[in-house]
């Protein structure tokens, strides 16, 4: 039940787009169309299903004080430690997409690589850190939450967008403004989640 | 010194080349910071600090650093600055710090930190590296700045946590408007700053879409 709660909190009420902002740079750029909104979000979710637990068990038994040696506090280490975890298994995911589905790969495009560097991802470590979760279990639930709400948002805002494409925009609001407006609307839909406990 | 194109490497990216209203970088960071106008300025004082510095350390090192892994560098560089502004902020003010939370760490992953490395200081020397960092700092501090002027304003009443909205105001049925200090409302008020300053630079307008 714990973990339900955890679950679905993740999505809906902590999204990390709409409550938080992480990972808007690949969000905007490649929310053009579903199909790669798709692939990017669930590359994502695959990557913080990957990391979170791998950080959480980094930070009990490495970072933590004490944890390591006895009477010495690494916490400072943990951003260095993260980030190093994170690019490394993007390098991995990188290579397993590029044998066992080129499309995808080719239609990625840069922003595989740059998963490394998505917010998200480190954002997800570091408020793991934060909330200091019971067990492996629980990061990891958190982990896949937080990508399914990354993936939730981005292909919803692509599916808008596609739709958007023929309106009529004012010329200065056409491209990032509309898109920006879109996303808070958004947003305050999700915030009527608030308070939802399973 | 300041020779002409310097100037332009320092000013561009003030409003013409802004890095978060134009290139749309570090938008992750820029936004969620943005409730009150004090974490937004010590927000983007540390990006200022950060890019410089690590515009600098990147430029000295371009030569040497061999390009199949300079992403691997980069990230270390900036994370080493980054784990240095945090133990800062914890140490002098540590309420800020608070409240930042895991924002700070961030600025790792800030695209502008990336863009500006690739982009600028690897193939230009430390001086004017060093003006480009401050500069787009600057331009993305400015954006945050404006966000939570407005955001704190309207949210809450107060600039700086001074009220400045007048109590008779309040009395005569003003009211805050709560919405303001919601997360979405950041992009929207991101997304009427960038109408704005579109509407005044007719040629960042985007045709087609």
């Amino acid at each position: 039940m714990e973990h339900l709660n955890l679950f679905v909190k993740s999505i809906f009420i902590d999204n990390m787009i709409f409550a938080y902002f992480l990972g808007m740079c690949s969000y905007l750029a490649v929310s053009k169309n579903v199909k790669t909104a798709l692939g990017l979000g669930s590359a994502v979710t695959f990557m913080l299903v990957v990391t979170i637990p791998l950080n959480y068990l980094l930070d009990k038994y490495v970072l933590q004080e004490g944890a390591l040696i006895e009477g010495v506090d690494l916490g400072f280490l943990g951003l260095i430690l993260f980030i190093a975890v994170i690019a490394s298994a993007t390098q991995l995911v990188e290579m397993v997409v590029e044998k066992f589905a080129p499309a995808l790969y080719n239609s990625l495009g840069i922003f595989l690589p740059l998963i490394a560097v998505n917010c998200a991802i480190l954002g997800g470590a570091l408020f793991m850190q934060q909330r200091e979760f019971g067990g492996v279990g629980e990061a990891t639930v958190y982990g896949l939450g937080s990508g399914l709400g990354w993936l939730l948002a981005i292909v919803g805002l692509a599916a808008i967008r596609e739709k958007i494409a023929y309106s009529n925009i004012p010329p200065a609001l056409r491209g990032v403004g509309i898109t920006f407006i879109i996303t808070g609307l958004m947003g305050i839909a999700f915030m009527s989640f608030l308070g939802i406990k399973l | 010194m300041l020779s002409k194109r310097n100037k332009e490497v320092l000013f561009n990216p003030l409003s013409k080349d802004n890095p978060v209203l134009v290139q749309i970088l570090g938008i992750c960071s820029a936004l969620a910071v943005t409730v009150k106008l004090e974490p937004a300025i010590v927000m983007g004082l540390s990006v200022i600090v950060v890019l410089a510095c690590s515009n600098v350390i990147i430029s000295l090192m371009r030569k040497t650093i061999p390009t199949s892994i300079r992403i691997i560098v980069q990230l270390v560089v900036v994370a080493a600055l980054v784990i240095m502004v945090q133990q800062f902020l914890q140490a002098f003010s540590y309420d800020v710090s608070k409240q930042l939370s895991v924002f700070v760490g961030l600025i790792i992953t800030n695209c502008i930190l990336m863009g500006r490395l690739e982009a600028f200081a690897l193939s230009n020397k430390p001086w004017p590296s060093f003006l480009d960092g401050v500069g787009n700092g600057l331009g993305y501090m400015i954006v945050l700045v404006i966000v939570a002027f407005f955001r704190e304003l309207l949210g809450s009443g107060t600039l700086f946590g001074l009220q400045v909205i007048p109590q008779w105001c309040y009395e005569h049925g003003y009211m805050n408007n709560g919405l303001m200090i919601l997360p979405p409302m950041a992009l929207i008020t991101a997304a009427c700053i960038i109408w704005v300053h579109r509407s005044r630079n007719k040629d960042l307008q985007e045709n087609n879409k």
